[in-house]
């Protein structure tokens, strides 16, 4: 069977050779124009005057839009219609695009754009997450608060209590390749579009309303992006907007892909938080209550950030049972990019809160912070597999805003939610936890990596080294795992067998190097009992299946599979039940496997099998659909259970820090993740290795700095720092927990996307840890902890040191 | 001119193309060949790596900023030259799909043609070899367990066959444009003083590429061969020429100064310093280019040439202030000079680079420590900075503070009370004020027990 077997991506061939076509490559006809965009140089202002003679006569340039040019709709927003493609009278960021330039060629388009006169009128810009406070200038009538208990007087009453203030700083997502859509007018009006993005239907969506046609109208067709993480959920749609613009005004094929700057400059990020923390524990280090404050830089419109914002506050709790909890989440609205979906979507920054808490408070007890964090945990789960409970199936009315259903940011219907019994332990959220396997898992890490024994080794060391020190760490991830916007949880999947047997698939689910095509061809070849290469893999294409959610949450698999797999069953029961009275055998009888299909003591080969029903005139072609069961949330009162199933990982890193300089590395990583029963254990570790890097990247060297203007000034790889080859941990061991999904999942396997992200916490964590060993207070780090942090760290708690 | 290379093993020759024109786009835009990827349009993510050989060999370079008058004569191998004429794969390419090297793909094909390249030359240094190369999604790991996977395979014929000696055959170069000697140079440049000088392209590609300049006039220096000469004077001293790339420059200086090796390690990346030169690095006078700090605590001489008349001048006196070098019109670096090592002693130089990244990072601070030791008292002092000030500059407060007195923490506490006099650098995204000054001021701390070999081992790097 072709699911749970290690094989490679399914375009590795095609990547190694530089066949595999991303959205630039695509051929296009010869009189194909280029886009670029001007972009406002101030943060806020009204303009006062657009002078675009210089742009307009520029070599190449074909014509200019400005909002005034634009026919229909002038948003690119998915969520509250306030992001204008091009800006309508005012500014709110540095980067924002104004006017839109048509070219002949990208670098013409490129030049041009920087030619245009605008005039501002400024006005104050909020720059800061006090600024936007002071001034209140928010998202949402006020501060989400979601509560479990009295935390006030569980955390007034405890023994111990710790409180602080921290920053935690954005991240920008660096896909490699950089945004990127073409658009191709058709014979009736209607549009082609191919973009670089992981929701199809969206695009779709803000490209009908933007030249004033129906969805019908507009086919979107994504074969894979050159890396997404978030960053190409939303923030594709302005290139695909102004392509299908431009294309309709001048019949001709339009492409636009952002410059590197362009890209870092326009585009949105992580949402950088600051955290308030004030939490009681007991003598013996089990927490009472904890209160967090949330200020989180949303930017200047609010796309996705309120979802991302709910998802940080359900992820506060992370691993451990929490008697009491309030959560206070401020969404301010600032002169800053527009913050927007990054791999874990909040999670990792409401978890970095609570792991926080956990090491401050082993600091203040002297506890070994493992064991802190073990005596916190949630109750292991009771019974393997849980009873498969029918889809959530009551009457859902539909949100009443006319906004795009299809995005994160569109608003949720009204849920009745069920109260769980008071014996069954609860997340903040009152979501009971009945799958928790962190305890036998952290104990196998703490073996394998043989952790007590490096502890007391670095201890040691470190007693003998003035000047270096070493740490290290552990931290568990439990996320949560489902759209919060419950009616997101749905796909759809379109199979065809041909009747030479070979199988053409297409599903909602877009690919952008996380192998998803490659699981879910898995699990149809597994499904007809035939090998792989009789499944051909296609592009995503809204007009074979409409609909879709964005690839996001981690949830590609787990939905896309699932509808898969209803599309390919109802093929296969068809031929089974035509093949079984053709042969007069019981359907029970027949089997496909082996790439053969079985019945009774008869035997076809697939493609036989395929070539009889079809003169036998059975269909070979059907749809398949899938809704996550038991999914209810209230998301305003902060209740219910927004998550079907939570996975797990644990990680333990050890680091070397220099006082003088700050400067520190990784030297070891030990990860144990949990991926339920793998789809694809090669694919899945690899998304594993790359998360941890990539989120220990977050946390260590990747620093956005805007100035004073509001001006980013790490727009490009020179000067914002991802992690190279050689920061990846000199000793790196992964492995995946071996155990099944107690949910009904597609074979039972787990979501594999964002969880790992969370498992670089644990070389925060460990700089921590170092730094703490050069004197006696606690580190306090702020978020990336760079060299510098690390150094003034060092200052703060050893400043003889 | 014409413009004649191998690509893929087949000869282009290209008539009236833009001298500004770059590989990446004439590929993608022209040729059709779009395998080679454009990541960041500035040399600093690799995902437009390609392989070009010339008589020295060859290397992987960035074709984002790689000019095509840079390619005359020479041999290039994209992508979709990695695998064999019948399609069979590069031993990295089969590599790269058994170890799951790839996810989204779009970083790839620049690391195929990095490892490839690797893989030709015998090295064995993965980290190094893919510091210019930026991935995402993988971590590296599985990346690097190709390429140690790839290192035994023998280099397939189509990879070995691309040397020097089997180079296009050219018509010459067009002297105005690639003057083919130092005193062609010299004599197209001082009557063409308002030309762009375009050594490596490291920098200048930058200003195409993102300040979107048209750069008029240009004269390429590439062809200079008797500019990439490094020659052992009968005194001790080294001269190098101002076309001697950084690879080149590392492999040099690695045995006669190892902490100045060790920092070329980590200046930019393989595919850069392929790329970049000594003259250039030098000459851009820019305040955080590392090799200055580096030759002013050797106390290098730099040699400058206009027309037949040439100049010596000790190298800090070329930088003047943020922006402005004393070159005149017309005038070029030929030469940098390090004088002899004191054969009596160790190699007193220490270099250290302080960035965000350890790799492939634009220095916050660079500290070059140079002094001289003689039975326990500093007899001289050469330091010189780089991020603290608008140029490179020695620290000569710190430097007096030093001369005269014992290597003792008395003597240190009181140098390091004199940066405050020397340095007043600023704040950026680099690195905040107060950070750099104090950095500066430990590096000396460093130097002192790296000298007294007090501490072992004095980087973090080192620690195992």
């Amino acid at each position: 069977m072709a699911v749970a077997k290690p094989l490679p991506h399914d375009a590795a061939r095609l990547h190694v050779t530089g066949q595999a076509r991303y959205v630039d490559d695509i051929p296009s006809p010869r009189d194909t124009l280029h886009l670029a965009f001007g972009l406002s140089t101030v943060a806020h202002a009204d303009i006062t005057a657009l002078d675009l003679d210089a742009v307009r006569q520029s070599d190449g340039v074909v014509a200019v839009l400005t909002a005034d040019d634009l026919p229909f709709d002038n948003d690119v927003s998915p969520s509250a219609h306030d992001e204008p493609l091009l800006a309508n009278g005012s500014v709110h960021h540095i980067g924002q695009p104004v006017f839109l330039v048509v070219a002949t060629s990208h670098r013409a388009a490129r030049v041009a754009a920087r030619k245009g006169q605008i005039s501002y009128a400024e006005r104050p810009a909020l720059l800061t997450l006090e600024d936007a406070l002071a001034a209140d200038s928010r998202f949402e009538d006020g501060p989400r608060i979601y509560t479990k208990g009295d935390a006030d007087s569980a955390i007034t009453s405890a023994a111990h209590v710790v409180e602080d203030t921290f920053d935690l700083g954005g991240q920008e997502h660096f896909y490699l390749e950089g945004q990127a859509a073409m658009a191709q007018p058709q014979e009736d009006g209607g549009m082609l579009v191919n973009s670089s993005t992981q929701h199809p239907t969206e695009i779709q969506h803000k490209v009908a309303e933007a030249i004033g046609l129906p969805m019908h109208a507009v086919r979107v067709e994504t074969r894979r992006m050159g890396g997404g993480f978030g960053g190409k959920e939303s923030q594709g749609n302005a290139l695909a907007v102004a392509c299908a613009i431009a294309a309709r005004a001048t019949g001709r094929t339009c492409k636009m892909r952002y410059d590197r700057d362009d890209d870092m400059t326009i585009t949105g990020k992580r949402h950088a938080f600051r955290i308030s923390y004030r939490a009681g524990f007991d003598a013996e280090g089990r927490i009472q209550g904890v209160e967090f404050t949330h200020l989180v830089d949303c930017g200047w419109a609010q796309d996705l950030s309120l979802p991302v914002a709910d998802r940080a506050m359900l992820h506060s709790d992370n691993a451990y049972l929490i008697p009491a909890i309030r959560i206070e989440s401020h969404r301010l609205k600032t002169n800053r990019q527009s913050a927007t979906a990054y791999r874990g979507f909040g999670g990792p920054q409401g978890m970095v809160g609570i792991e926080r808490v956990m090491d401050h408070a082993a600091h203040k007890l002297g506890l070994d912070p493992v064991e802190l964090r073990q005596r916190n945990y949630y109750a292991p789960m009771q019974s393997a597999t849980a009873p498969a409970g029918a889809p959530h199936d009551s009457f859902v009315p539909a949100p009443d805003a006319a906004g795009d259903l299809a995005s994160r940011g569109a608003p949720a219907a009204p849920a009745d939610v069920t109260t769980p019994a008071a014996d069954v332990q609860t997340t903040p959220y009152h979501m009971p936890v009945e799958d928790f396997i962190l305890h036998e898992l952290t104990a196998e890490l703490l073996d394998t990596s043989d952790y007590a024994t490096r502890k007391a080794d670095i201890a040691t060391w470190n007693a003998g080294n003035d000047r270096f020190k070493r740490g290290i760490a552990f931290s568990p991830v439990k996320f949560g795992i489902s759209f919060t916007l419950t009616h997101l949880n749905q796909a759809g999947a379109l199979v065809h067998v041909y009747q030479d047997g070979s199988v053409h698939l297409n599903h909602g689910g877009t690919e952008m190097g996380q192998g998803l095509f490659q699981k879910v061809a898995q699990v149809a070849a597994s499904r007809f009992g035939i090998s792989l290469e009789k499944v051909k893999i296609t592009a995503t294409d809204t007009a074979k299946v409409p609909n879709t959610s964005a690839t996001a949450a981690s949830s590609g698999s787990d939905l896309n599979g699932m509808a898969v797999k209803a599309a390919c069953d109802t093929i296969r029961d068809r031929m089974a039940a035509y093949l079984a009275e053709r042969y007069q055998q019981p359907v029970s009888a027949v089997r496909f496997e082996g790439d053969r299909v079985i019945i009774g003591s008869e035997e076809l080969s697939f493609e036989a099998a395929a070539m009889e029903c079809y003169t036998g005139r059975i269909s070979l072609s059907s749809t398949g659909y899938y809704k996550t069961p038991k999914l209810e949330w209230d998301r305003i009162q902060g209740k219910g259970r927004p998550f079907f199933y939570f996975a797990y990982g644990a990680a333990i890193t050890e680091v070397v820090v220099d006082r003088l300089t700050g400067e520190n590395r990784i030297l070891r990583a030990d990860v144990l993740h949990d991926a339920g029963a793998s789809l694809n254990p090669a694919l899945d570790i690899g998304q594993v290795e790359g998360a941890y890097v990539q989120g220990a990247g977050w946390l260590t060297t990747e620093e956005l700095v805007w100035d004073q203007t509001g001006n980013l000034r790490t727009h490009a790889p020179s000067t914002y720092k991802i992690p190279a080859c050689s920061d990846r941990p000199d000793v790196f061991n992964v492995a995946l927990w071996n155990g099944e999904n107690r949910e009904d999942s597609i074979y039972r396997s787990k979501a594999v996307g964002e969880p790992p992200f969370m498992l670089g916490i644990s070389a925060w964590l460990a700089l921590s840890d170092a730094v703490g060993a050069y004197g006696g207070s606690y580190p306090a780090l702020n978020a990336p902890a760079t060299s510098e942090e690390i150094w003034r760290a060092v200052r703060r708690i050893a400043p003889e040191a | 001119m014409t413009i004649t290379f191998r690509l893929n093993g087949e000869e282009v020759s290209l008539k009236d193309v833009s001298p500004t024109a770059t590989l990446l786009d004439w590929l993608r835009e022209d040729r059709g060949l779009t395998g080679t990827k454009e990541g960041c349009n500035e040399g600093d993510c690799g995902a437009c790596t390609v392989m070009v050989t010339d008589a020295k060999g060859a290397k992987p370079l960035n074709a984002c900023i790689l000019f095509l008058p840079q390619l005359h004569g020479k041999s290039i191998r994209t992508v979709e030259g990695a695998a064999g004429p019948d399609g069979q794969l590069h031993p990295v390419q089969e590599a790269m799909i058994t170890h799951h090297g790839s996810q989204c793909g779009f970083c790839t094909p620049g690391f195929i043609m990095s490892m490839v390249t690797a893989h030709k030359n015998g090295a064995s240094d993965h980290d190094d070899q893919l510091a210019g190369n930026l991935c995402r999604c993988t971590g590296y790991a599985p990346i690097i367990r190709a390429a140690e996977a790839a290192s035994a395979a023998p280099v397939p014929d189509w990879i070995r066959s691309e040397d020097a000696a089997n180079l296009p055959a050219t018509d010459g170069d067009a002297a105005s444009l690639r003057p083919g000697s130092a005193d062609a140079l010299a004599a197209a440049y001082a009557a063409r003083p308002e030309a762009t000088l375009i050594a490596g392209a490291t920098d200048v590609g930058l200003w195409v590429t993102k300040q979107l300049r048209d750069l008029g006039d240009v004269i390429f220096l590439d062809s200079c061969d008797d500019l990439k000469d490094i020659t052992e004077q009968p005194d001790g001293s080294l001269r190098i020429g101002a076309m001697v790339d950084m690879n080149r420059l590392r492999s040099t200086l690695a045995a006669r100064h190892p902490s100045y090796g060790e920092m070329l390690r980590r200046f930019a990346s393989q595919q850069v310093r392929a790329a970049a030169t000594i003259g250039g690095n030098i000459a851009n006078g820019s305040p955080i280019g590392d090799n200055p700090p580096a030759l002013i605590a050797l106390g290098a001489t730099l040699e400058l040439r206009k027309g037949d008349s040439r100049r010596s001048l000790p190298i800090e006196e070329f930088f003047i202030d943020y922006g402005k070098q004393d070159r005149q019109p017309g005038e070029f670096v030929e030469a940098i000079t390090l004088p002899a090592r004191p054969a009596e002693q160790g190699d007193g130089l220490r270099v250290y680079k302080l960035s965000k990244r350890f790799d492939q990072d634009i220095s916050a601070v660079l500290g070059a420590f140079n002094l001289t030791v003689e039975d326990g008292q500093i007899t001289a002092a050469r330091i010189a900075f780089g991020g603290m000030s608008g140029v490179p500059k020695r620290a000569s407060h710190v430097e007096a503070a030093l001369i005269g007195q014992p290597m003792s923490s008395a003597t240190l506490a009181t140098a390091r009370g004199e940066f405050a006099r020397d340095f007043t650098p600023m704040s950026d995204m680099r690195a905040s004020a107060d950070y750099r000054l104090e950095a500066a001021a430990n590096m000396l701390a460093r130097y002192f027990d790296d000298l007294g070999q007090t501490q072992t081992p004095t980087h973090v790097l080192e620690v195992k």
